[in-house]
């Protein structure tokens, strides 16, 4: 037997460990002597900015978390929603955003892996899956390099696990250059009463570790790789990445759900972000016991590896699980019968203490609930960035009008962000499982449910992720209130009713005053809209960090929101179905152009205020939208976005899946300026088409929704202009505008 | 009965079993693919779609090596009928069942979109609910879904009417356009477009039904 070496700890190595002065003196009290290396590394990934959301947690404490159809909120793997009759979502949405800049397809790829865990760990068959991806500018080859292998690594994990990826956003900005965003969203399907838990009660039940032996890849992941900031060593952070497999994910999946038909599961958890570590000390603490543990049980996959690398490493597709006593053979012949790894590593103890051994030698003798529970929790100082408010000033007048609103609309769905996104959903695999009513492309996917049995059911959810970084980097504040409102629109906009919200929380340092204002708005403006739309949050991620030599992203708070649709066979879609068919907006038209693609690109300036958030207004909207949907007043909605409302009515001539296009006559008489009343990103507004515009407009005024119809749809042209004679302001064949929206993406991607 | 085989990474068995039960009202069992037999009152096989073994040596290499393989072979040599959709069609060819082999797509990419397909015969068990020469709609999604003959096969096959179903507009680089073939004595059937993903009218449209319904009929006729 090999005497265990391992460096003298002192107060160095933990400095090096990226702990501080004063968690050192912490973890000394709570040990009362030096603790071991193997707990050196537990106290610094337990305790970094990754697992321990220690710069975050005060302001999260603030967020809306309840709701009479909430079942579970923040605080385990994902969030629990009931949707009736016995059934429940869950859901939640992590970033992967370092790993995937360092190794694009293992990064992404294994952040699919982690969030479909997180989702099937809590007995739910895993359904439909969101990207929310981020880039730097396309003329940059690297980025290129980057958006084809994170789009690689998606799908690449995801069509094999046989899980269908239905929508998500994939945005470019030049803050983005050096911290690409991977946010990667799941949700799954699971009998309300059969939920299951990170738990590890009852002493002396076994703790069984299942799944891909344990190897030295990602070994401090979450404390080094996802707690700093990017700088001139990040390309020797690469084995910190792991790799992930998605044919053990799918006997993974597969097990779990048969091994959860049994009652012998007391509880069970993923080892995600710090391994073995993270799961068993989570367990134990919400239980209120201990564990034991026999390193040496451990499958492993590479020769000679030490505690530390044991306990820390982060292999992919493993499970941690508490069974009942006496049942350990029945639960491993499962997970045995998938040809996966499932053996007896401990037990679960009263005594409140986590006490790991390797070759006969205790390396870890500690506390459980001063490490899970009494991790730091900061006040970091905040402040608002220094010019923020001259950057808000946009004197509108001081803007040239647009001279060629048809050459505009032209350049704006030409531009990545507005362009076509079907190079990236055509890799994707949205269709497995056989429930994609909405895939890619619309304002929201919509998934019909079905029972663990095969059985169909009529409820569907509506799935959107949103964020407009320009408006959160202006006004983090009413920019996460615009991401918010905008995802229940999109929901709202199948007709469906939002129930709850998952979120993604990406920003730069915290350690600096300006991102910590920036996080503390977004958060108070997520948590304001959230709660008068009625939508909870009921799980989410913060990835801290996101900066490069100094650089930091635009705050990025993605907002995944899920509604429920039932029957979902009445449902609106986002693109014209019918000629002949009157269009009716839904909300007003503002002179708003701040923070605007129009601005951005045609006059180059990034500021202005962003367009205000009545978050009344929207709730009323969606309410509507709901009502007008079911009673089968509205058959086709899209909400007014990035582009405006030319860009908007342009999708909806061009976006249906099989490609047919549909041209309308639209004309706007407001009285605004005609490039914000073209482009302009006003929030709380809809296209739709009716049939019966009058009962349209009298279910609008109900719910006190400015409405008036705007045009016709039919033809091959979209023609906006004003009433009367004037020549049009736009006047194009759609199938031109559909030409040059279908080829932004492939134009500029397939240039090597 | 029909036989869903579940092989490790098959991502297709449960929808499979969907359009078979709830909308043509087949019954259907998964069969484990370390099963050596078949179940007794199997009267048609499917192999369904997915990743088996992670495709991680070449898609379907794995899988022909699958005791359950051995089963499936004697069913097909005894004349039972079998159909392998994507993966399925993969390991069918691997296993020599069917002509041919699938390569990666010409373009690289993974594809997931509705593909427009013409019938080639419809006096097969596989295509008798659809006419010749018309047109469907059925989703593709695979990597590897290029079908490849040398010319003296693909002259074989074609001259003996293997060829069920063209794409209209080739997506992947597949010679001649094949998109479905089957065996020379006319019991096994490969493709790469998922018919039980369309199967519903608000799901993507019915014309899967066109072809299991052909093998559903087939199977109902021959018990008659």
């Amino acid at each position: 037997m090999s005497a265990l070496r391992e460096p003298e700890v002192d107060l160095a190595l933990a400095r090096e460990h990226g702990l501080t002065d004063e968690e050192w003196r912490n973890i000394l009290e709570i040990l009362g002597r030096t603790p071991t290396f193997s707990e050196l590394g537990i106290f610094s990934v337990m305790w970094s900015e990754h697992c321990s959301y220690k710069s975050s947690k005060v302001h999260l404490k603030t967020l809306p978390v309840d709701g009479e159809h909430v079942l579970q909120g923040p605080g385990e793997n994902a969030g629990a929603v009931a949707i009736g009759d016995g059934l429940a979502v869950i859901f939640k949405i992590e970033s992967h955003n370092h790993p995937s800049y360092i190794e694009p397809r293992q990064g992404a790829a294994t952040g699919v892996g982690g969030i479909l865990r997180d989702i099937f760990t809590m007995g739910a068959r895993p359904v439909a899956s969101l990207d929310s991806i981020r880039f730097g500018p396309l003329d940059d080859a690297r980025h290129r390099f980057l958006l084809r292998g994170v789009v690689d690594g998606i799908g690449g994990y995801g069509n094999s696990v046989g899980v269908a990826t239905v929508g998500g956003e994939t945005q470019f900005h030049p803050c983005y250059r050096g911290n690409i965003l991977v946010n990667a969203f799941n949700l799954g399907v699971v009998e309300a009463d059969k939920i299951f838990k990170a738990r590890a009660s009852g002493a002396g039940n076994p703790v069984i570790y299942a799944g891909s032996k344990t190897g030295r890849d990602g070994i401090h992941g979450a404390s080094l790789l996802a707690s700093a900031e990017f700088d001139d060593t990040t390309e020797s952070k690469r084995p910190t990445v792991q790799v992930g497999d998605p044919f053990t994910e799918k006997c993974l999946i597969e097990a779990c759900l048969e091994l959860m038909k049994t009652d012998a599961v007391v509880g069970i958890q993923d080892m995600g972000a710090a391994g073995l570590t993270c799961s068993s000390f989570e367990m134990a603490s919400n239980s209120g016991t201990g564990i034991e543990m026999d390193l040496d049980r451990v499958p492993q996959r590479a020769e000679n590896m030490t505690p530390y690398e044991l306990l820390l490493s982060e292999s992919q597709e493993r499970m941690l699980l508490v069974a009942q006593a006496g049942r350990e053979d029945e639960v491993c012949e499962i997970f045995n019968r998938w040809d996966l790894d499932a053996v007896v590593v401990g037990r679960v103890t009263g005594d409140g203490r986590m006490r790991v051994r390797w070759h006969g030698e205790t390396v870890v003798d500690i506390p459980v609930d001063p490490v899970a529970r009494n991790s730091p929790e900061l006040r970091r100082p905040t402040s608002e960035p220094r010019g923020l408010r001259e950057q808000q000033k946009l004197d509108l007048t001081a803007v040239a009008p647009e001279e060629d609103p048809d050459e505009a609309l032209e350049a704006l769905l030409d531009t990545p962000n507005l362009g076509s996104k079907a190079w990236i959903w055509r890799q994707y695999d949205q269709l497995v499982q056989g429930n994609t009513v909405i895939g890619p492309g619309g304002d929201a996917a919509l998934v019909r449910i079905k029972r663990e049995d095969g059985s169909a059911t009529d409820k569907a959810v509506a799935l959107a992720v949103d964020c407009n970084p320009r408006f959160c980097a202006l006004d983090p504040y009413v920019g996460a209130q615009a991401a918010v409102a905008e995802a229940a629109r999109n929901v709202a906009c199948t007709g469906a009713r939002p129930l709850a919200l998952t979120n993604c929380l990406n920003f730069g340092n915290p350690e600096k005053p300006e991102i910590m204002w920036q996080f503390a708005e977004a958060v108070r403006g997520m948590g304001d809209a959230a709660r008068v739309l009625g939508t909870p949050v009921i799980s989410g991620n913060v990835s801290l960090y996101n900066e490069t030599d100094g650089q930091p992203i635009h705050p990025t708070p993605t907002i995944a929101m899920v509604g429920l649709l039932e029957p979902w066979e009445r449902h609106a879609v986002a693109h014209f179905r019918e000629a002949g068919r009157p269009v009716v907006l839904l909300g007003e038209n503002r002179e708003e152009l701040g923070g605007s693609e129009w601005l951005a690109l045609r006059r180059g300036v990034e500021g202005g205020a962003p367009p205000r958030v009545d978050l009344e207004a929207e709730a009323r909207l969606h309410d509507l939208l709901g009502r007008a949907v079911r009673v089968g007043l509205v058959d086709v909605a899209h909400d007014v976005s990035d582009g405006g409302l030319a860009v908007a009515l342009a999708e909806c001539t061009f976006s249906a899946p099989d490609g047919a296009a549909l041209g309308a006559r639209i004309e706007l008489d407001d009285g605004i300026r005609v490039d914000a009343l073209l482009f302009g990103e006003s929030t709380g507004r809809v296209v739709t088409t009716t049939d019966d515009p009058v009962g349209l407009l009298e279910l609008a005024a109900e719910h006190a929704v400015p409405a008036r119809a705007i045009g016709v749809t039919g033809g091959d042209r979209l023609r906006i202009g004003r009433p009367g004679g004037a020549p049009p302001w736009i006047d194009r064949p759609v199938s031109e505008l559909r030409d040059v929206w279908a080829a932004a993406l492939p134009r500029r991607l397939e240039v090597e | 009965m029909f036989a869903v085989i579940q092989f490790p990474g098959s991502n297709d068995d449960r929808d499979t079993r969907f359009a078979l039960k709830s909308v043509l009202g087949a019954p259907s069992e998964l069969v484990w693919h370390k099963s050596v037999e078949l179940p007794s009152d199997t009267r048609a096989v499917l192999l369904p779609g997915g990743f088996s073994y992670g495709d991680y040596l070449r898609c379907g290499a794995m899988g022909r090596f699958s005791p359950v393989m051995g089963a499936v072979k004697r069913f097909a040599d005894a004349g039972g009928p079998v159909v392998g959709i994507c993966n399925g069609f993969q390991i069918l060819c691997e296993a020599g069942l069917l002509p041919g082999a699938l390569l990666r797509n010409r373009d690289l990419h993974f594809i997931c979109e509705t593909v427009a397909l013409r019938v080639e015969r419809s006096d097969t068990i596989f295509t008798s609910r659809a006419a010749a020469g018309q047109r469907i709609h059925i989703p593709i999604k695979h990597g590897e879904g290029a079908w490849f003959a040398e010319p003296e096969l693909l002259a074989r096959v074609e001259e003996r009417g293997q060829v069920l179903l063209r794409y209209c507009e080739n997506p992947n680089g597949a010679v001649a356009d094949v998109a479905g073939v089957m065996n020379e004595a006319g019991n096994v059937f490969g493709l790469m477009p998922h018919p039980e993903h369309a199967v519903e009218p608000a799901l993507g449209g019915t014309d899967g039904l066109l072809i299991l319904g052909s093998l559903v009929d087939a199977v109902t006729e021959g018990r008659k």
